[in-house]
């Protein structure tokens, strides 16, 4: 196999270097993994500031109302440049309105959508005939543990009687739904772990290859 | 200081350096640990496997390189069976710190393959505000994309031909880190009505099921887990596969940190207890 030539090997070392010291902070902080994480904010923030400068002021402001003349851009340009009087003490009133007219636009759209999406297709998506089958079986246990969940949020009477053995089966529902959330965060958070352990061993190999 | 004060006590850091270790030792030792495939992916793989020849699918890679140890192997998985398949792909990044890391994967894969730019694939890139762009995209592609991330002019390239917005493609396969998810869901699948399955890291799986048991999405890859099972599927194990030996090390080493603390925890609790009846 080909032996790695010298920059993908410098900036490897660059980058096992950073992950070395990020992983540093779980022995204790450090002065060296400050040094890296503020790194990361100035190289994240710098970064981030250039993309939008290109992808909101040039694309949307610069590009269409100076180069190509599309004037009913000045819109929302101006729209923008009040949403900045807000840093004002004195003219902070004029930012409401650019404000308003955001917030007017984004919850029409928003809001019809997110009710059919987060309460209308799952209300349908809960209601539906019971079948003998295993898939039948397994519906019908998720209605009732959908249904002995919503009961334990039902504070309009005391939870005794049926009510308290539904909101308890409930409770249970929702801790089996919390344990289980619990287990897949731990999957995804040893992912960026092992991803970081593979990407070192495989530095390490490049870097004896690179060196015998 | 009693067995079970000594237990709950611990240095945290006794517990990283034991999960390093049990993490180290399974990616040094050659353990293959065999993979189960769910319903949900299979039906993703199926969803894939079934598209005719030259068939547009719309790959939506909405995450950046903090979440790629997860999301990465799934999209190379789904963008190689694709063009095994020889089917097309449109493609789009609406994260902001994703489109060079897709553009690496996209331009590798693609030259594996022999595919073309503006023929075979598209990469369209990044524009901000995901929900704007996918409401856009929904409309025409050309308004959020009038050119693609290369700087060609969209209206020119074949692959877009005849295809206008999400009516004229088979469907979406949004791979997330973030919530991305939600946006697709909500001004994608519920405004638009299209096909959409999702690949999404292990934190948010939990919270997407609920959308796979109403019907919201036909298919989901769930964390490092799903991209391991598309890649028994696809019959080319990659980085999910590998990941399998240190995750089943790691749950085990957690599992018994937490049996292990719960005894001690009883045990405390019942020795409190019978030290306050004998007082």
């Amino acid at each position: 196999m080909e032996a790695p030539s010298f920059w993908p090997l410098f900036w490897g070392g660059i980058a096992s270097v950073v992950t070395l010291g990020i992983f540093s902070f779980l022995y204790r902080d450090n002065v060296v993994y400050k040094f890296i994480e503020r790194l990361w904010v100035g190289i994240t923030t710098g970064y981030w500031t250039m993309l939008l400068f290109h992808t909101s002021f040039q694309d949307k402001v610069w590009t269409p109302i100076f180069l190509q003349g599309k004037f009913w851009y000045i819109l929302p340009t101006v729209l923008g440049i009040l949403m900045w009087f807000r840093l004002s003490k004195r003219y902070g009133y004029l930012a409401r309105y650019a404000l308003a007219f955001y917030i007017g636009i984004s919850t029409g759209i928003y809001i019809p959508l997110a009710i059919k999406a987060s309460v209308l297709y799952q209300l349908h998506g809960a209601v539906r005939g019971i079948d003998a089958t295993v898939s039948g079986l397994m519906f019908t246990l998720a209605l009732i543990a959908l249904i002995c969940s919503l009961s334990y949020f039902f504070f309009a009477r005391e939870h005794r009687g049926v009510l308290g053995v539904t909101s308890k089966v409930g409770i249970y529902t929702l801790m089996i739904g919390f344990g289980a959330g619990f287990g897949m965060t731990v999957m995804g958070r040893v992912a960026l772990l092992g991803h970081r352990v593979t990407f070192l061993f495989d530095y390490g190999n490049q870097l004896v290859r690179a060196m015998f | 200081m009693m067995w079970y004060d000594r237990m709950l006590s611990v240095d945290r850091r006794w517990i990283y350096l034991i999960l390093a270790v049990a993490v180290i030792v399974t990616l040094v030792l050659p353990v293959r640990i065999p993979v189960s495939i769910s319903g949900e992916v299979r039906a993703v793989y199926d969803f894939v496997d079934q598209m005719r020849d030259g068939e547009i699918m719309h790959l939506a890679i909405e995450y950046d390189p903090s979440t790629m140890a997860e999301l990465h192997p799934m999209a190379e998985s789904v963008m190689r069976k694709v063009f095994e398949q020889n089917g097309r792909l449109i493609m789009s990044s609406l994260s902001q710190f994703g489109p060079a890391m897709a553009d690496e994967m996209i331009q590798r894969i693609a030259r594996e393959y022999g595919k073309r730019s503006g023929i075979d694939y598209v990469f369209l890139g990044y524009k901000p505000y995901p929900a704007i762009t996918i409401l856009a995209m929904g409309t025409d592609y050309r308004v959020p994309f009038p050119i693609d991330y290369y700087g060609a002019d969209v209206d020119t390239l074949p692959i877009m031909s005849g295809i206008r917005n999400f009516d004229d493609i088979r469907g979406v396969v949004a791979l997330c880190g973030g919530n991305a998810a939600d946006m697709w869901i909500t001004y994608g699948n519920a405004k638009y009505g299209m096909p959409l399955a999702l690949g999404i890291t292990g934190v948010m799986a939990a919270d997407y099921y609920q959308y796979l048991q109403a019907g919201q999405i036909f298919g989901l890859i769930p964390g490092i887990k799903g991209a391991a099972e598309l890649e028994e599927l696809t019959g080319r194990p990659g980085e999910g596969a590998r990941g399998i030996p240190y995750q089943t090390a790691s749950h085990a080493v957690i599992l018994v940190f937490i049996v292990l603390t719960n005894i001690a925890f009883f045990a405390k609790r019942s020795a409190e207890r019978r030290a306050g009846a004998l007082h």
